[in-house]
């Protein structure tokens, strides 16, 4: 196991380099998901602010 | 008219697609998740040493599908944003400008993991050689047309102008694929070819191509997400973007 974790003394190199690879694709999955929440808030908002205008309470 | 056709145009209104999209990007993600477990275990515990580099090679199953994907990618945003300018279609505008932060995400990852091999292999970081010129004036392009695309204000008139510059940018993916054979290159020429044998082992090779498939899922399944919420936010005012809210509250 620790054979495989050294990597030939590359280890280093190696490891870091599939840390950056998942470390930039997480970020780049869940990027979306945080944005989609956002525009979903505003467009509840939008629709609540637009029926308080009118005085059609849902 | 012919059923296939029909879907095709069913596909290009926003909360049609929205719904699709939806239903596969779990899948996507599942199918990414999977594939890139039995590449990483191929090209990390069953591919042999290299006789030169040791395990240091290991770099390139995260290094080359990345390399592909940034080209792929590319194409991808530029074949839609060909379609955006010329038929107008919204769906292919969302496409492109959700397709850019994914490339510019795997040739970010492919110049760093590409430094990271060089350091011990070559004994630098970095150098100015065609190659890796070039495929940085390709995170560049990807970064212009972000760029672009957020400094103007209207959704639609952003995208085409970004679209515009994506068009342009496209003669740069010949130049990142030839380069290592129209220029002395540091960096190797391709081991892996479409036509003809492959110059590389059997052992390592199946392990990078399970990861390019794997690398293609993750890219669908991102930009379909992103498009997604593109499209939600550029429908803001219609119905169907009001009901996808009001019910996304309910599961919450």
């Amino acid at each position: 196991m620790n054979e495989f974790f050294s990597m030939g003394g590359y280890g280093g190199f190696v490891w870091s380099a599939y840390a950056i690879f998942f470390v930039a694709l997480a970020i780049d999955a869940f990027a979306p998901l945080v944005r989609k929440k956002r525009v979903l808030r505003e467009l509840r908002g939008r629709s609540r602010r637009e029926r308080a205008k009118t005085g059609d309470m849902p | 008219m012919n059923p296939l056709v029909l879907w095709f145009h069913k596909l290009g209104s926003p909360p049609y697609f929205y719904r699709f999209a939806g239903r596969l990007v779990p899948w996507f993600w599942a199918a990414a998740l999977i594939l890139g477990a039995i590449g990483l275990y191929g090209g990390l515990v069953l591919a042999p040493k290299d006789y030169q580099q040791g395990d240091a090679y290991r770099i390139i199953f995260i290094h080359v599908p990345s390399a592909w994907m940034s080209l792929f990618i590319y194409a991808f945003m530029a074949v839609n944003g060909f379609i955006a300018l010329v038929w107008r279609i919204k769906l292919s505008e969302t496409l492109a400008m959700a397709a850019a932060p994914v490339g510019a995400a795997f040739t970010f990852v492919c110049l760093a993991t590409g430094a990271i091999w060089g350091k011990p292999m070559w004994g630098t970081w970095w150098t100015w050689d065609a190659r890796l010129t070039s495929e940085l004036v390709l995170l560049f392009l990807y970064l212009g047309v972000i760029g672009l695309y957020h400094a103007i204000e209207d959704r639609r008139q952003a995208a085409r102008a970004a679209a515009f510059l994506a068009l342009i940018g496209i003669v740069n993916l010949p130049i990142v694929h030839f380069s290592v054979k129209w220029w002395n290159t540091l960096h190797q020429g391709s081991t892996v070819k479409l036509f003809g044998p492959s110059l590389i082992d059997s052992r390592m090779l199946w392990p990078l191509l399970v990861m390019a498939i794997a690398t293609k899922f993750v890219f669908a399944a991102s930009l379909l997400s992103r498009a997604r919420v593109d499209l939600l936010e550029l429908e803001s005012g219609k119905e169907w973007a009001r009901a996808e809210a009001d019910a996304a509250e309910g599961r919450a």
